[in-house]
């Protein structure tokens, strides 16, 4: 099941390398080949967004009572570490495009920044699972922890935005929702942000099997340790 | 209400601590101080450069200092475990919230009062527009002192807890550093009225973090 | 649990009011651990545990209140007086100054109320978690090691407190490794061991007044 699944993955990006690479024509107006890199920088900071979505989606499900389940919690955790890999990619495939555009390595427009600072909270959420002691105390913080970054999210954009305005405004809509770049482009894009969305999705489900077997090793040792308890030391009980 | 009761308690508890040991006056605030002419020699104590970047220099010295106070916050209550304590009274975790967070609030004003002096002083900054400073200034500075009192106890007892808690406080308090410092540019510069689209901000903020403070820090501060 | 281990596992314990229960044992056995159950501190992860009525696998943080925790550390600030100490244990467990300034006196501290906790010794120490534990006028008292540190007029009393609490109608769990001196105060004593517990042989009855009828029975049952 998950090779068919790594096998649509792998297929869907080379299909859309082919298009990415040949079939679609460079951008006329900014006249060279780097616009390809929108086909990877898109797709990339559409996944950093979606992973910490995700994050914050598996801690609310850890955090509610009826639904507490490890699972969320790795779930959650294996979603930050993919994220924030797409995230300095996205980052770093921004500023590698805006500098033939922009002229600079680095423009401090809102879309940018945010994604920047998102940078940040996935480190931090990051290292904070790393401190934890049982999984229950990592599971509770790094739950509110997410909770609290995914609502700072939003707060920062709007503050960035009215702060700066300058990275192309929608590239792909714009306000009356036309596409405005032309057919085979837009299809590319969409394609790209599908091929990605299928390695995310890839990447999260090895990362996830992972934690899964380390939490499974825990709780075996664990039971060990209470099988040890109970049958040593039971006939240690001396009068006084 | 016993609620405001019980945080006013917490608050008068953690004030007078602050008293007595009066490590915010002799240690944060001449941080505070220190950062001032730091950033001076970082910008080759240019004039009209520091007096320009005067309101962001303030903050992000403000800023630094928040961090310092929290840290002093929850470090009062892992002696002695007094932590244990706390949830052993039975006070209502958000009553302790609030008093944490407002002790740490008026410790940082009285920070920002002698560091802002200090700006004015070193930067020669000239003061204008009053009421907006003073409105920024209470917005942001419950803002900071709610969301650091939140990442504090979340990561109250873990280890790297002092290099964990700027990690993650300051990624999360962009929104005031851009809004306070924004505010002050536009009183400086003699336009309060460009100000206030800012300072609706820094409230907006200042409810959030208060209300997730009020909410998480009663789980947060149980073991498991 | 201790980290990753189990402290309790197969224990089985009924307590009723005015009970003075011992808890003896080795180190490690898990002593400390059913102490801080029963004040509400720790998560219950298998079995059942009630006290005071209230069921700790739902909300353990309900008998805190009623409850009170001898232990090691006094949960105190070492800057504040210990005046200011235990008057902030009354108030946040909604007793009142004269309370904490009751229990004081009645554990001899008073002299050294306007001295900081910083500078108490070890014996003062001990007798402040004694006072911390009597302002918030307890239906269940847990002593963890309290005799630990006490000189011989610290040990009176400790004696004291223990001999009085069934007459206020407050039940009292001793974990202790001073076997002849908790003897003399117990109705009952219990070994753990290995986080089982073992009932021992009735020790010869102190002369304790009858125990009050209470509304509610309470009852310690933690079964894996």
């Amino acid at each position: 099941m998950k090779r068919l699944f790594l096998a649509t993955t792998v297929v869907a990006l080379g299909v859309t390398a082919v298009f990415a690479l040949w079939v679609t024509p460079p951008r006329a107006e900014q006249g060279f080949d780097a616009v390809r890199l929108l086909y990877l920088h898109v797709p990339t900071a559409w996944i950093a967004y979606l992973a910490f979505g995700i994050t914050a989606l598996a801690s609310l499900l850890w955090l509610v009572p009826r639904t507490r389940d490890t699972a969320w919690d790795l779930l959650a955790g294996a979603s930050a570490e993919v994220g924030v890999v797409f995230t300095a990619l996205t980052l770093l495939l921004g500023s590698l495009w805006g500098r033939p555009a922009w002229g600079t390595w680095w423009e401090w427009d809102a879309r940018l920044t945010t994604t920047a600072i998102l940078f940040f909270l996935y480190l931090g959420y990051l290292a904070l699972r790393r401190t934890g002691a049982t999984s229950d105390e990592r599971g509770k913080r790094s739950a509110i922890a997410a909770l609290i970054a995914f609502a700072d999210v939003p707060v920062n954009y709007l503050s960035v935005t009215w702060w700066q305005t300058l990275h192309q405004q929608g590239t792909v809509f714009n306000k009356n929702l036309n596409v405005q770049i032309d057919g085979s482009m837009a299809f590319t894009l969409i394609l790209a942000v599908v091929a990605f969305t299928l390695l995310y999705g890839y990447l999260v489900l090895e990362r996830f099997q992972l934690a899964q077997l380390e939490e499974g090793r825990e709780a075996r040792e664990l039971e060990l340790a209470i099988a040890e308890r109970l049958r040593t030391e039971h006939s240690e009980v001396v009068p006084a | 209400m016993t609620f405001l009761r019980d945080a006013l308690l917490v608050a008068g508890k953690d004030l007078r601590i602050e008293r007595r040991s009066r490590v915010a006056l002799q240690q944060i605030v001449p941080f505070g101080g220190i950062v001032v002419m730091l950033f001076a020699f970082a910008l080759d104590s240019d004039r009209t450069l520091l007096r320009q970047a005067a309101p962001g220099l303030f903050w992000a010295a403000v800023l630094l200092a928040v961090l310092l106070a929290v840290g002093r916050s929850f470090s009062i209550e892992e002696a002695n475990r007094a932590r244990d304590g706390l949830r052993l009274s039975g006070l209502d975790g958000g009553s302790i919230f609030l008093g944490k967070a407002a002790a740490v609030a008026v410790e940082l004003f009285l920070l920002e009062v002698i560091v802002g002096a200090a700006v004015v002083v070193l930067y020669d900054v000239s003061i204008r527009g009053v009421v907006v400073l003073l409105c920024a200034a209470v917005a942001a500075t419950l803002g900071l002192a709610a969301t650091g009192t939140v990442y504090g106890v979340l990561a109250g007892g873990l280890r790297a807890r002092e290099t964990l808690v700027p990690l993650l406080v300051l990624p999360a308090v962009m929104p005031v550093m851009l809004g306070a410092t924004r505010s002050f540019q536009a009183a400086l510069d003699g336009t309060p009225g460009d100000a206030w689209p800012w300072v609706q901000l820094l409230i907006a903020f200042a409810v959030l973090a208060v209300t997730a403070g009020t909410v998480a820090f009663g789980p947060l501060l149980e073991e498991a | 649990m201790l980290g990753r281990f189990p402290a309790l596992a197969g224990a089985d314990l009924e307590v009723d009011t005015g009970e003075v229960v011992l808890l003896s044992g080795p180190n490690g056995a898990g002593k400390t651990t059913l102490l801080r159950l029963c004040a509400g501190l720790l998560a219950l992860r298998a079995g059942e545990a009630e006290v005071l009525g209230v069921d700790l696998a739902v909300e353990p943080r309900r008998v805190r209140r009623a409850v009170a925790l001898v232990g090691h550390e006094t949960f105190c600030y070492d800057d504040l007086t210990v005046a200011e100490n235990v008057r902030f244990v009354a108030r946040s467990t909604g007793h009142t100054t004269a309370d904490a300034d009751g229990a004081l006196e009645q554990v001899g501290l008073a002299r050294v109320m306007n001295v900081a906790h910083g500078r108490l010794s070890q014996g003062q120490r001990r007798r402040l978690s004694l006072a911390n534990a009597l302002a918030r006028k307890p239906l269940l008292l847990l002593l963890d090691e309290p005799h630990a540190g006490l000189d011989e007029h610290g040990r009176e009393v400790l004696e004291e407190v223990v001999r009085a609490a069934p007459g206020a109608g407050c039940t009292v769990l001793l974990a202790s490794h001073e076997l002849d001196l908790a003897r003399r105060l117990a109705t009952r004593e219990v070994r753990i061991v290995a986080g089982q517990v073992h009932p021992m042989p009735v020790a010869p009855a102190p002369t304790a007044p009858a125990a009050q009828a209470a509304p509610v029975e309470p009852e310690l049952e933690a079964r894996t």
